[in-house]
């Protein structure tokens, strides 16, 4: 079991995509079905955390096999990091699907079967531990979204969709390069060879510099970091509601993770050269995302902004190099997986009433829709970072790591609380509150069960993740522990080849480093 | 020595349990069943509060209970701890006790309101939240309590939602806080970087080993988290704005409980502030600003719930003086005798607007003495209480402030005693204008200007006074009732409290035994100047008399004189406040526009924040700048491409053409190569 679960985790669902694939067009089985296999993934995706050992380091679960040539290999493994990711997303689709039950009717086959495509492609980016196999992945994600964007979206979707296809196939460009590059190189694709490759203090300074760029550019675009974010607005204003939800609760994610696993897991030492710089570019995320959050007039959009300022707590997060900075980050992650998720998925559902996501047409809903109306409380509450959800953990850890790493990093960051609050409030109140001025909304019916449904493992998990963090925390403390020792271990060990460069470079024998120390 | 073992957790797990029940099942409740609910969660806490205040009783340390971990990143833990010393007993107590009180009283008040279940349900969500706040044994569960009264506090501002005053009050007052937040969450970064750990305990013992600087930073980041709860100078304005919430959530929340979480934090923080003197100045000025400056607003308001708000801040600049001059015992012993009037006012405040069906403007109302005389009664309790007349509650309290204000600053105590000088007045011009002379209900024509003053306040009751109108002209004089006998009740205990209250902290000179200070020592530290100025101030005379005593006898004189002022202008020569404010047109506009500090933040900080964001990033920065960008460098590319088509013409010519191009392109960089070097 504990080397096949990871393979029954990540291909259950594309195994599934091919069931729907060979089933007539019934849509009614056909969403039964897609709701039964992503289940079944979910089922099984909750091994990991019973099975998994926190005291244990490194990779769990692994699986290693020859797969293309000698060179690139099927190699998946999960540490504390990745297991949860991975739980999010299976937590997640099932109530994609459930949220796309109506939403969508027509070529609902072809959505499901993209749909569960994408969760193969998801899964695996947090699990592989190949760079080719996870290069893979990470192409495989872009296709079924753009496709999700551009098939099922609203009226400018073919815009929204190829902006997006362009912004992160360009950027992922950089990250091929410098897979290809360190194949050559280092003469393998596994992540763990070639971390330990670099570490040896094989690569001059020079190329350090290019991959980790390489790399960065690859997930910057994909958080997305500011400057790198205007996709993002437009890609959410057009996705299907269940395109948001896995677009921001997961797809996102993997810039974070990738940030964590490839940026500071094989670069160390150069990720830290490089922190004041990122950093300064996640606390201007965190504040620019929030005001212009805070003048949306388009609800969608308004969540697409807030995005940006929380991962900017993310990135800010995985950049100070403090194990409560680090922790926080990852804790973060999964927090806004599903805050904002169920922000996108009540979106949605008042889409679906009202046909617009623009605010001025709403006001006073409260009244006529008072569960779904508290409902979205919660997922604002939690997105606010009220204490005792989901959302205060991360966000506090975040911000207590900034503050140890540098005062004016945890001072600017923090002023994070105010914009939260000023702009989910006043979303809220422009929606809900006040009296009604449409007519039409006096009569919007309420969330019936389903949508109950789909809501209301969200709300829980908000609250269970906000009351009982340790049992969360526990696994990702170590094995941030174990990526913040080797930084710090090997942030000893590049000083030292970097003097012992130094020392050659008088000798004149190395035009590489040469270059690096001018 | 055996411990008892006292749970603590279920004190603040009670009503949690009771806000549940409510707010998932209590829309199929009937009303009585809603209230049942919320009542026994609340008496229970209550009980078992005093229960296991009663278990600890004669202890001077803390009990302190670890439920394990809520949050641990790393080496640091930050547990479900739990804390009991003198200090939270006496806060676990006010908060049960006037809250149970004021949950009896809403089972009246609220009886026709709409979202019955609701309203109980966010009541008990408030005393979990409020109840967790007092008794952490950490700062970050303190901060837990903190974020969760505020949320409870949104949603019971906002709770007539429908309209947009309310709506705007809530978010105001959720925002405002959340700027003091920001200061509190600084603190605790600060102190996690000292002692990695937020452990009341932890820092207590560690404190002396921290340099000043840093102390005086904590502090200070700290207070500007107590500025926002307790509504001082600059972030009180959510407060009077909070009035648009029912009555009973203004006195349990805005008045009693709520609002004093900040002055609690300073005194439950007092190893911090005691070390770091000059942040200590800076919290007595504060306070002080505070309480002059929102007394006098208090003076031209007519709007009776607006008075009493603008009041509390005034008191609560009181309570923060006493911590700034590090008397933090009288400022937890004017917390809890302004607990009891300051709840009983707004209580009363809110039989009188049932009484007259919504209406709260105290120029329409008048002669209500003989009407609704128990109302009146412990109205002019509460009145006498909070104006400092011997020997009510409010006089020990403030007076034990005022004294311990002027052995550190005499110009500290002279604004304080001016404040209370203005305090009586207003106060007995609310109780003139509200119980004697005519009824003018109806009758009086408002003037524009106040119109616009008010208009917030004005829609108050809008909801209310639909359902609070019934039995029109039962009573004669327009339907004037007095409140039912569960309104009733809870206003007469309160009055009890309001009256023997202070008892508990009668000073020594005047033959008393100082007991509620003596009773707190142990929980507070005071810096040891501080403590021995007090000592030698005992034996001082003034004119024969020991000094305390003279000064007990000066500031019963400001009251008396604020009586009198308030006697001659509202009861005997009513037409002369018209008369005065003609005079005075231009001074008394602005303190009836409360000096336009909301217009003025207004147009300093919401306007061009909102127009920097929609121009420069929005529409600027991203449409503009990088979407243009974007999409030029797509255009740029197109229009590249169709260039190098160009290229591709088939015609062998310019294909010559181009190679020998490229050739002499490579021929001059081999050039500039050799020159370079």
């Amino acid at each position: 079991m504990n080397t096949a679960i990871l393979t029954l985790v990540t291909f259950i669902p594309a195994v599934g995509a091919i069931v729907l694939m060979l089933m007539p067009r019934n849509d009614k089985s056909i969403r039964w079905t897609a709701l039964f296999i992503s289940v079944l993934a979910f089922a099984f995706s909750l091994y990991l955390p019973f099975g998994y050992h926190s005291g244990q380091p490194g990779f769990q679960f692994e699986v290693n096999v020859p797969w293309i040539g000698q060179a690139i290999h099927y190699h998946m493994g999960a540490d504390g990091i990745s297991m949860w990711l991975v739980l999010l997303t299976t937590f997640l689709v099932p109530l994609g699907v459930l949220v796309s039950w109506k939403s969508i009717h027509d070529r609902v086959k072809e959505f499901f079967v993209l749909f569960l495509l994408l969760e193969t492609a998801m899964i695996g980016v947090f699990l592989a531990l190949d760079l080719f196999l996870f290069y893979v992945f990470w192409e495989a994600t872009l296709i079924p979204m753009a496709l999700l964007i551009g098939m099922y979206g609203h009226e400018r979707r073919i815009y929204a969709a190829i902006k997006f296809f362009l912004y992160t196939m360009v950027a992922s460009v950089f990250m091929l390069a410098a897979v290809i590059w360190l194949y050559t190189h280092a003469g393998s694709f596994d992540y763990v060879e070639v971390r330990n490759w670099i570490a040896a203090g094989h690569a001059t300074p020079e190329a350090i510099k290019w991959l980790f760029l390489g790399f960065f550019i690859a997930f910057a675009v994909k958080v997305p970091l500011f400057p790198l974010h205007t996709w993002l607005p437009d890609a959410h204003v057009e996705a299907p509601t269940a395109g948001s939800l896995l677009l921001a609760s997961v797809l996102l994610k993997m810039g974070t993770y990738g940030l964590l696993r490839f940026n500071v897991g094989l670069f160390p030492a150069e990720a830290q050269r490089h922190a004041p710089w990122i950093n300064t570019l996640a606390i201007i995320g965190i504040i620019y995302g929030a005001l212009v959050a805070l003048v949306q007039p388009n609800l969608k959009k308004l969540i697409a902004y807030s995005s940006v300022s929380h991962l900017g707590f993310v990135v800010l997060g995985i950049f100070t190099f403090t194990q409560a900075g680090t922790d926080g980050a990852v804790y973060q992650m999964l927090n806004h997986g599903i805050s904002t998720g169920a922000l996108f998925m009540l979106a949605g559902m008042l889409y679906e009433r009202k046909h617009t996501y623009e605010l001025r047409e709403y006001g006073g809903l409260a009244t006529p829709m008072p569960i779904y109306a508290t409902f979205f409380m919660i997922a604002v509450l939690s997105s606010v970072g009220l204490p005792l959800l989901n959302g205060f953990v991360g966000e506090f850890l975040v911000l207590s790591g900034a503050f140890q790493a540098k005062v004016i990093y945890g001072v600017l960051a923090a002023s994070g609380v105010i914009w939260s609050a000023a702009y989910l409030l006043w979303m809220y109140q422009r929606v809900f509150y006040g009296p009604i001025h449409h007519e039409e909304n006096r009569s919007v019916p309420d969330i019936g069960a389903r949508e109950q449904i789909s809501l209301w493992p969200l709300a829980i998990m908000a609250l269970v993740m906000g009351v009982a963090s340790p049992l969360f925390m526990k696994s990702i403390d170590a094995s941030v522990g174990e990526i913040n020792k080797k930084e710090i271990s090997s942030a000893r060990d590049r000083t030292t080849v970097r003097d012992t460069k130094r020392a050659s470079l008088n000798f004149g024998n190395s035009p590489g480093s040469q270059a690096g120390h001018k | 020595m055996n411990q008892p073992v006292l749970n603590l957790w279920i004190i603040p797990l009670l009503p949690l349990v009771g806000a549940a029940i409510n707010g998932l099942f209590g829309r199929r409740f009937k009303n009585s069943l809603v209230s049942a609910v919320a009542l026994l969660f609340t008496f229970a806490s209550f009980a078992y509060a005093a229960w296991a205040a009663m278990q600890w009783w004669g202890h001077t340390d803390a009990y302190i209970q670890d439920l394990g971990d809520w949050i641990s990143a790393g080496g640091f833990h930050a547990p479900f701890g739990f804390y009991l010393d003198r200090l939270s007993t006496v806060m676990m107590l006010v908060v049960t006790g006037v809250g149970f009180l004021i949950h009896v009283y809403s089972v009246g008040y609220m009886a026709h309101e709409g979202g019955y279940y609701r309203f109980f349900s966010y009541l008990n969500l408030f005393m979990f939240f409020m109840l967790t706040l007092v008794l952490a044994n950490n700062y970050l569960l303190m901060f837990v309590g903190w974020e969760g009264v505020g949320l409870a506090s949104y949603l019971l501002i906002g709770f007539f939602f429908h309209k947009d005053s309310a709506a705007d009050a809530g978010k105001k007052a959720f925002i405002v806080n959340r700027i003091g937040d920001f200061g509190f969450l600084l603190g605790m970064f600060l102190l996690i970087g000292h002692f990695n750990s937020l452990n009341f305990d932890v820092i207590k013992s560690g404190v002396s080993t921290v340099p000043t600087g840093t102390l005086t930073a904590i502090a200070l980041l700290l207070m500007v988290g107590a500025t926002g709860k307790s509504a001082q100078v600059p972030l009180y304005v959510w407060l009077p704005d909070a009035m648009e919430g029912p009555t009973p959530v203004s006195a349990l929340i805005h008045a009693a409980t709520m609002v004093t979480a900040g002055i609690y934090m300073m005194a439950r923080s007092s190893p911090i502030f005691s070390g770091a003197p000059h942040a200590l100045e800076v919290v007595a000025l504060i306070g002080a600003i505070t309480a002059i400056f929102a007394a006098t607003m208090g003076m031209a308001q007519t709007d009776i719930k607006r008075v009493l708000a603008y009041s509390t801040v005034s008191q609560l600049g009181y309570m923060f003086l006493a911590c700034g001059v590090a008397a933090y015992s009288a400022g937890i012993f004017h917390l809890m005798t302004h607990a009891f009037f300051k709840a009983l006012l707004f209580l009363g405040a809110g039989s009188v607007i049932h009484a007259l069906g919504g209406e709260q403007d105290m120029r329409r109302m008048g002669g209500l003495r003989k009407l609704i005389p128990v109302t009146y009664w412990v109205m002019t309790v509460a009145t006498f209480a909070i104006a400092g007349i011997p020997p009510l509650s409010g006089f020990f309290s403030k007076d034990e402030i005022l004294w311990r204000t002027y052995l550190h600053s005499p110009v500290l105590w002279l604004i304080g005693l001016i404040t209370a000088l203005l305090t009586s007045f207003y106060m007995f011009r609310l109780w003139f204008m509200t119980f004697f002379g005519d009824l003018r209900l109806g009758e009086v024509d408002i003037g524009e200007e106040a119109h616009a003053a008010h208009a917030p306040a004005q829609a108050q009751h809008g909801a209310a006074s639909d359902s609070h109108g019934h039995g029109e002209d039962e009573h004669g004089h327009g339907g004037v009732h007095e409140a039912p006998w569960i309104m009733l009740a809870p206003l007469v205990i309160l009055a009890v409290l309001a009256i023997v209250g202070g008892w508990v902290g009668i000073p020594e000179v005047m033959h008393g035994s100082n007991h509620f200070e003596y009773f707190l020592a142990p929980a507070i530290q005071v810096p040891e100047a501080v403590e021995a100025l007090g000592e030698t101030a005992k034996t001082q005379l003034l004119f024969g008399f020991p000094k305390e005593v003279a000064f007990a006898v000066i500031s019963v004189i400001a009251a008396v004189i604020g009586f009198f002022f308030a006697w001659l202008l509202y009861y005997k020569r009513p037409e002369l406040p018209d008369r005065i404010t003609a005079r005075i047109h231009g001074i008394y506009l602005l303190v009836l526009h409360k000096y336009h500090i909301d217009e003025g933040y207004s147009l300093l900080f919401v306007k061009p924040l909102l127009a920097l964001s929609t121009y420069v990033f929005w529409r600027g920065m991203d449409q503009e700048i990088i979407d243009g960008t974007v999409n030029g460098a797509a255009a740029a590319s197109q229009r590249i491409g169709r260039g190098l088509r160009q290229m591709q013409s088939g015609n062998i010519r310019s294909y010559a053409a181009w190679i020998a191009a490229g050739g002499a392109a490579v021929v001059a960089y081999m050039i500039w190569l050799g020159v370079a070097k």
